[in-house]
């Protein structure tokens, strides 16, 4: 039987669907409501939010958060849109979602380690 | 005798029925959630960019097309969270000893992890 890396990108994607699950909803409110509209005084002034996304568990928690995820929607989408009908470009829709998701990891990196 | 026949599939074949239509609503949550992940990258490299970058930033986030984005992404997530862990049980069996655990005390536990998680979470950062 022809030896697959389907296990690899199958286990990122089950890993990054628990992550999202459980950590997804909650950020958005935070980031995508709370903190936008200035729901809570003082929560995300510069240097509170600074300080605390500058932690070494956070950087690793915001690592986590963004690069599993990536791979999750990678996993998903690619046979999406195969579902979809793109049925011929299988390979290269393979390549190109696994390779964003890759290079998405490589800067959530690089910003987290220069943070 | 050549091939099998093939019979070709349509690709509207998602919108022919209800459940084949939430399924495809299910798969493409996946994109809004990648879509906010890129925006929490944004975020962080606004934070490390010093104050000025990140107030206008949050401005940016607070306009109604960024407000409207991120309800519609939440409504995905929540609808990610909620299939994901009712599928748990199927997922992976878990024994103890000789018995199965039930699928509802699987799913149960999800959820309540769900939920300490993100009071946790909202506490620390609010």
């Amino acid at each position: 039987m022809k030896r697959s890396n389907e296990p690899i990108w199958w286990s990122l994607f089950a890993a990054g669907g628990v992550v999202a699950a459980l950590f997804i909803p909650v950020l958005i409110l935070l980031t995508g409501i709370a903190g936008p509209l200035g729901w809570t005084a003082q929560a995300f002034a510069y240097d509170r939010i600074a300080a605390l996304a500058g932690h070494p568990l956070s950087r690793l928690f915001l690592f986590v958060v963004i690069s599993l995820p990536l791979f999750h929607w990678a996993h998903r989408f690619r046979f999406t849109l195969v579902d979809l009908g793109l049925k011929g470009a299988r390979n290269a829709i393979a390549s190109a979602c696994y390779g964003a998701a890759i290079l998405g990891t490589a800067v959530a990196a690089f910003v987290l380690i220069t943070l | 005798m050549s091939r099998p026949y093939h019979r070709p599939m349509p690709a509207n074949w998602w919108l022919t029925n209800r459940a084949y239509f939430m399924f495809m609503i299910r798969e493409l949550t996946s994109v809004f959630i990648a879509i906010y992940v890129v925006l929490i990258l944004v975020l962080i490299n606004r934070i490390a960019a010093g104050p000025d970058a990140y107030r206008a930033y949050l401005a940016f986030l607070a306009t109604p097309g960024m407000l409207v984005f991120h309800i519609v992404a939440l409504a995905a997530a929540l609808f990610h969270s909620i299939t994901w862990f009712n599928l748990a049980p199927k997922g992976l069996a878990v024994r103890v000893g000789e018995r199965r655990v039930p699928d509802a005390v699987i799913v149960g536990s999800n959820f309540a992890a769900w939920i300490i998680l993100s009071v946790l979470l909202a506490w620390i950062v609010l």
